[in-house]
C-alpha cells in the first residue's frame, strides 16, 4: 500500500469563525464541568480560545474520571514496588510475577454511574472495558471477578438493577469466554441512590511479551479497529465525574452499549497482532474514547498525531467532530503500525472479520491535530492535555466523627434468630454465580461456588506440568470503613490476604477500586485520604504492593454519599493446587477448630451484628496486630499440606458461627458447638480469625508454633439435622434456608 | 470409510467460527488426555483437510445474533460438513456446536431459551439413555458434566421425540432437568449414530481437580468408540 496522502486542511481560523464568545463560554464550561480557574489554565496553556471540539477534549481529559484530579496527590502514598512487581501503576494494568517469566496482569475498575442508569449495558460494558485494559497489554484474560453493592432490596428499582447488572455481567463474560470466578455482593440502604459495579480481570502473560503502547515513528499509520462509532457514551467520562440528584438520575445517551462478540474478535486479533509483533502502538478506546487513546498514545511516544475523522467507520448519521471525539462506543482499539508491517497486520484484522480504517499518521513534534470535513477541529499540544490536568489538594475535615450507636435496634433474642438474620443478609451468591460461566478455560479449581478465594490452574501453555496455581480474592468491609476508613481499609486488604492464605496461597499484588462520595465534601475527602493510608499501611506490612487501580468519586445522590467502599482485589500464588483448601467442605463429619488472636477482643458493634442488633458501646475498631495477622496467615497456609484438613475459611461478616454455616452449606451438616459462647464469641468479628474443619485432630506440634494466636477445638459437625450451640438447639434446615434464600427478593 | 482402530491415531478437525470460545478447551482436552492431533479449521475454509472426525465446539458463534447457531449454519465450511456427514464422517457438536448441527438440519429439533430465562452454569447429573451404549467405555450409568448455556432447552414435536426414543437416539437425559427440555433430553445423535449433539461439556470434565470427576473422558471415548467404530481401550 502506498503512503497515504492527506488532503490539505484549511486554516484553523475557520474553526475560530464558528468559535466561542466569552458570554457563551460560561454556560458551556458549566456543562463541561470545567471551573473558571481550570479554563484560565486551559486558555493560557494553548495560547488562545479553544474550539468546541477542543473544549470537549479538555472536558474529558481533565475530568475526575480520567485525570484523578482529586485523588492523585493521595494515591502517591501507595507502596508500588516489590520483588514480585513487573509493571506498576500507570499502564493499562499492573503486572506481577507468578513463576519464572510467567506473569499476571490485572486491574479492577468501576462502572457505577452507567450501571445505575442502564444496569444491563452499564455492567456489561464495565466487564468489556476492564477486559480490554488487560488484553491490550498482551495478556490472555483467564478470570473475571465482580464486586457489587446494591441498595436495600425493597428500594425503588433495586430488583431491576440487581437482576440486570447480574445478567449484563454474565452475558458479556459468558460470550467472550472468560470465566467469572469470584466476587462479592452486599445490600445496604446507603447504596439506594448509587449502586456499585466494580469489575476485575486477571490475565496471563510472559514477561518479554508485555506490551506498552508507544506510537513512535514518524509516518507510521494510525489505525482504527473494531466497532463503528456511534453517539453512545458521548460524555461518559464527564458523567462519571458528577453526582446524581433524584430529579436527574443521569442521561441515557451517556450510556455505552456492549457487544461481547465484537470484543471476542478484537481480543483474538489483538493478541495475534502483538504475538506476531505487527504493531508499535496499541491503545483501547475506553473512557473518553478516541480523545484519550490518541492523546495518551502521543504522550507516551513523545510525538504528534494527525487524524482525519472522515475516515472513521460510523454507525450514526451526521456525527460531528465533537461527538466522534467523545463517543465511548465500545470494542474499539487504536493501533499504530509501520507501513512495512501494515499488509500483515491488515491480514490479521481481516481474518478476525474486524472493521478497520487508517485514520491518520504519527507526525513530528508534539501536537495532536484532528481534522473533519476539511477543517482542523483540534490542534493541541499534547502535554497540557495529558499532563497538566489540575491536581487538587481538596480541603479535608480534620477528624471524622465516630458514628453514633443506632437507636431503636432490637436486642438479639436467640442464637438461631441472630444467625438467621446474619445469613439472610449475607448468604449464598448462587443465584448470581449460576448465571456466570465459571468453568470455561478449564482452569477453574475453586470459584464462587465454594465462596473463598478463586484458584485456577496455570499449567499447559503457561507452566507445563507445574502444579502452581493462581489464587484471586476480592473484598471490602464497608461497614468497618464507615466507622473508621483507615482501619476498615486495612481490614479490606487483610480480608483479601486471609482468603488467599486460607486457600493455601501467598499474596503477590493488589489492585483497588476506590468508591467514594463527593470529593468537594471535606468529610468525604477525609475518608478518601484515610482509606488510602489504611490500604497503604496494610500493603506495606504484608509486602503486597498496589500495582493498578481506579477511583470512582461522586457516588452521591441528593447529598447522601455511599459508605466509603475501597474495593480490593488481590492475586496470589499457590505452589501446589492439589493442596488447596476449599471454603465450603463436602464432608459432614469432623472437628471444628477456631484460630484467633491469643487475646481475643471480638467486637459486635463493628461487625455485621451491629447493623441489626443493639450493642452497648459506640463502635471503635482496634488497632491491627500485624504480627498476629501474619502468623495466622502462615499457619493456615501450612495447614494446606495436611490432608486431614477438610476446609479453611477466614471469619468474615457475621462472625464465627455464620462462617461455619457457610462452610457446611453443601452437605447441610449438623453442628455441635461448645467452645464458643455469648454473642461476642459467636457473632463478633475479630482480626486474623479462621474456622478450620478437620477429619482428625490438628497435632500439638502445629499449635506449639503459635505465639500471637491460639487454636481452639470448639466442637464437631455431624450427620444430624440439628444445630446445638451451647444450650440452644434448633433444626439446621432453617439455617441453611436463610443462607440459600438470601438473594430472594420476595 | 476407513475403520479407525485406535483413538490415538484419529485426526480431529475442529471448526472455529467467529465467537467460538470452547475451541481451545477441546484442543487441550483431546490433545493432553488422548494425545490426539487436532487441526483448527476456520469457518471460511471451503475444503476440509484430511481428518477422521469433526468437533464443533461451544461458544457464541456470530454472537448468537439472529438465533443461536443460525448464522454459523450458513458459513462456507458447512457445505463441506454436510457433504462429509453424508459420507459417514463422525461429527460431535457441543453446546453451541449442537445448536449449529440443529440449525444445519444434521440433527432434529431446536434449542430454545432455558425455561427460567436465565443462563445456567452448574454440574449436571446425566443418565445414559442410549441402549446400544452398553459396552466398552460406557462403564457408568449416570455421569455428571458441567453445563453452561442460556439456550439449551431441547425441543421437538411429540412425533420426533417418540422417534428419537424408538430409534435409540437419545444420548443422555438430564437428572434433574435444568432448562425445561422436552423429555429431559440433553443430547441426541442422528440415525447413523455418527453425528452427536449435546449441551453438556465433556471437554470440561477431563480432570478431577477442575470438575470433580473424569466423566468427560467417558463421553469422548464413547463417541470415538460408537461413532467411529474404533476401540478406545487399545
Amino acid at each position: 500500500m502506498s503512503k497515504i496522502t492527506f488532503r490539505d486542511v484549511t486554516s484553523i481560523a475557520k474553526a475560530f469563525d464558528a468559535g466561542l464568545m466569552p458570554d457563551e463560554i460560561k454556560a458551556l464550561l458549566k456543562r463541561h464541568k470545567i471551573t473558571d480557574d481550570e479554563y484560565q489554565k486551559l486558555e493560557s496553556s494553548i495560547g488562545r480560545k479553544p474550539t468546541m471540539a477542543e473544549l470537549g477534549v479538555f472536558s474529558a481529559m481533565w475530568s475526575e474520571h480520567c485525570s484523578y484530579k482529586s485523588s492523585r496527590v493521595h494515591l502517591r502514598r501507595f507502596p508500588t514496588t516489590g520483588k514480585h512487581v513487573v509493571v506498576g501503576p500507570g499502564e493499562n494494568a499492573g503486572v506481577v510475577r507468578l513463576e519464572g517469566d510467567v506473569c499476571l496482569a490485572f486491574k479492577m475498575e468501576s462502572h457505577n454511574h452507567p450501571s445505575f442508569i442502564e444496569p444491563y449495558q452499564g455492567a456489561a460494558t464495565g466487564v468489556g472495558g476492564i477486559l480490554r485494559d488487560v488484553f491490550c497489554m498482551g495478556a490472555r484474560p483467564i478470570a473475571n471477578l465482580n464486586c457489587l453493592r446494591f441498595g436495600k432490596r425493597t428500594a425503588d428499582r433495586m430488583r431491576f438493577l440487581f437482576e440486570n447488572v447480574v445478567k449484563g455481567i454474565g452475558d458479556y463474560g459468558n460470550c467472550i469466554g472468560v470465566p467469572t470466578v469470584g466476587g462479592n455482593v452486599s445490600f445496604d440502604d446507603r447504596y439506594n441512590g448509587n449502586i456499585l459495579v466494580n469489575a476485575m480481570t486477571v490475565g496471563m502473560i510472559r514477561e518479554n511479551e508485555i506490551f506498552k503502547g508507544f506510537a513512535s515513528g514518524v509516518g507510521n499509520y494510525l489505525v482504527y479497529a473494531g466497532s463503528a462509532t456511534g453517539r453512545d457514551g458521548v460524555h461518559g467520562a464527564t458523567m462519571a465525574s458528577d453526582s446524581f440528584s433524584s430529579s436527574s438520575a443521569g442521561s441515557k445517551t451517556t450510556i455505552q452499549v456492549g457487544d461481547p462478540f465484537a470484543e471476542k474478535l478484537l481480543l483474538e486479533a489483538t493478541l495475534e497482532l502483538l504475538r506476531k509483533n505487527l504493531v508499535v502502538g496499541l491503545q483501547d478506546m475506553g473512557a473518553a474514547g478516541l480523545t484519550s487513546s490518541s492523546f495518551e498514545m502521543a504522550a507516551r511516544a513523545e510525538s504528534g498525531l494527525y487524524v482525519e475523522l472522515d475516515r472513521i467507520p460510523v454507525r450514526a448519521k451526521g456525527l460531528n467532530a465533537y461527538e466522534m471525539l467523545l463517543s465511548e462506543s465500545q470494542e474499539r482499539m487504536l493501533l499504530v503500525v509501520t507501513p512495512e508491517k501494515w499488509p500483515a497486520a491488515q491480514a490479521v484484522l481481516s481474518h478476525w472479520e474486524i472493521d478497520f480504517a487508517v485514520i491518520g499518521e504519527v507526525t513530528n513534534g508534539n501536537r495532536v491535530k484532528i481534522a473533519h470535513k476539511g477543517v482542523l477541529e483540534v490542534d493541541l499540544p499534547v502535554a497540557p492535555v495529558v499532563d497538566s490536568a489540575p491536581k487538587y489538594e481538596r480541603p479535608m475535615s480534620s477528624a471524622r466523627k465516630v458514628p453514633a450507636l443506632k437507636p431503636d435496634l432490637p436486642k438479639s433474642e436467640s442464637v438461631e434468630k441472630t444467625l438467621f438474620t446474619l445469613l439472610a443478609d449475607n448468604g449464598s451468591m448462587k443465584w448470581i454465580t449460576d448465571q456466570f460461566d465459571q468453568d470455561i478455560g478449564i482452569r477453574t479449581v475453586l470459584s464462587s461456588r465454594q465462596g473463598g478465594a478463586a484458584v485456577l490452574k496455570a499449567d499447559g501453555e503457561w507452566l507445563g506440568n507445574s502444579k502452581i496455581g493462581v489464587v484471586i480474592s476480592t473484598a471490602c468491609d464497608e461497614l468497618k470503613c464507615d466507622i473508621d476508613p483507615f482501619k476498615g481499609s486495612e481490614h479490606s486488604v487483610l480480608k483479601c490476604a486471609r482468603m488467599i492464605s486460607a486457600a493455601g496461597g501467598e499474596p503477590l499484588g493488589v489492585t483497588d477500586c476506590l468508591n467514594f462520595g463527593n470529593p468537594m465534601n471535606p468529610e468525604v475527602m477525609r475518608e478518601i485520604s484515610d482509606s488510602i493510608d489504611g490500604i497503604a499501611q496494610a500493603c506495606r506490612k504484608l509486602e503486597v504492593p498496589v500495582v493498578s487501580g481506579n477511583v470512582s468519586l461522586y457516588n452521591e445522590t441528593d447529598g447522601i454519599s455511599i459508605r466509603p467502599t475501597p474495593m480490593i482485589g488481590m492475586v496470589g500464588k499457590i505452589g501446589d493446587i492439589s493442596q488447596r483448601k476449599p471454603a465450603t467442605i463436602s464432608a459432614s463429619n469432623g472437628s471444628v477448630y477456631i484460630l484467633t488472636p491469643s487475646t481475643p477482643s471480638a467486637k459486635l458493634n463493628t461487625a455485621a451484628y451491629g447493623k441489626f442488633f443493639a450493642t452497648t458501646q459506640s463502635p471503635k475498631i482496634n488497632d491491627v496486630d500485624y504480627a498476629q495477622e501474619l502468623e495466622a496467615m502462615d499457619f493456615v497456609r501450612s495447614l494446606s499440606k495436611e490432608s486431614s484438613v477438610l476446609g479453611v475459611r477466614d471469619v468474615g461478616r457475621g462472625g464465627p458461627l455464620a462462617t461455619l454455616a457457610k462452610m457446611l452449606v453443601s452437605t447441610e451438616a449438623g453442628v455441635e458447638i461448645s467452645g464458643l459462647s455469648g454473642d461476642e464469641g459467636l457473632f463478633g468479628e475479630n482480626q486474623g480469625t479462621y474456622v478450620i474443619i478437620c477429619s482428625g485432630d490438628i497435632s500439638k506440634e502445629y499449635q506449639a508454633k503459635l505465639k500471637h494466636s491460639k487454636l481452639q477445638h470448639v466442637g464437631r459437625i455431624n450427620e444430624s439435622k440439628t444445630w446445638r450451640v451451647g444450650n440452644e438447639e434448633f433444626p439446621s434446615s432453617s439455617i441453611y434456608r436463610a443462607f440459600n434464600t438470601s438473594l430472594d427478593f420476595t | 470409510m476407513q475403520k479407525i482402530t485406535s483413538i490415538g491415531r484419529t485426526r480431529v478437525g475442529l471448526i472455529q467460527f467467529p465467537g467460538s470460545n470452547c475451541d481451545e478447551d477441546c484442543v487441550v482436552a483431546l490433545n493432553r488426555h488422548f494425545g490426539l492431533e487436532v487441526t483448527k479449521i476456520w469457518h471460511r475454509q471451503t475444503k476440509l483437510p484430511a481428518v477422521d472426525a469433526i468437533v464443533i465446539p461451544g461458544g457464541f458463534s456470530f454472537g448468537d445474533y439472529l438465533r443461536c447457531g443460525g448464522l454459523a449454519a450458513l458459513s462456507p465450511i458447512m457445505d463441506e460438513i454436510r457433504a462429509v456427514a453424508q459420507k459417514g464422517m463422525p461429527i460431535i457438536g457441543i453446546c453451541n456446536g449442537f445448536q449449529i448441527l440443529v440449525e444445519t438440519h444434521l440433527l432434529e429439533g431446536a434449542l430454545l431459551p432455558n425455561a427460567h430465562g436465565r443462563f445456567v452454569c452448574q454440574r449436571q447429573g446425566l443418565v445414559w439413555s442410549m441402549k446400544s451404549m452398553n459396552s466398552g467405555a460406557n462403564t457408568k450409568a449416570t455421569i455428571s458434566l458441567p453445563i453452561a448455556h442460556g439456550e439449551g432447552r431441547f425441543h421437538a414435536d411429540p412425533h420426533t421425540v417418540e422417534k428419537l426414543k424408538e430409534e435409540d437416539r437419545v444420548l443422555f437425559t438430564y437428572a434433574p432437568n435444568p432448562n425445561g427440555s422436552v423429555g429431559d433430553i440433553a443430547g441426541i445423535c442422528d440415525k447413523s449414530g455418527r453425528i452427536w449433539g449435546m449441551m453438556p461439556h465433556p471437554e470440561r470434565a477431563m480432570e478431577e481437580i477442575t470438575s470433580g470427576n473424569e466423566d468427560g473422558q467417558l463421553v469422548w471415548k464413547a463417541f470415538f468408540e460408537h461413532a467411529m467404530g474404533g476401540d478406545a481401550n487399545k
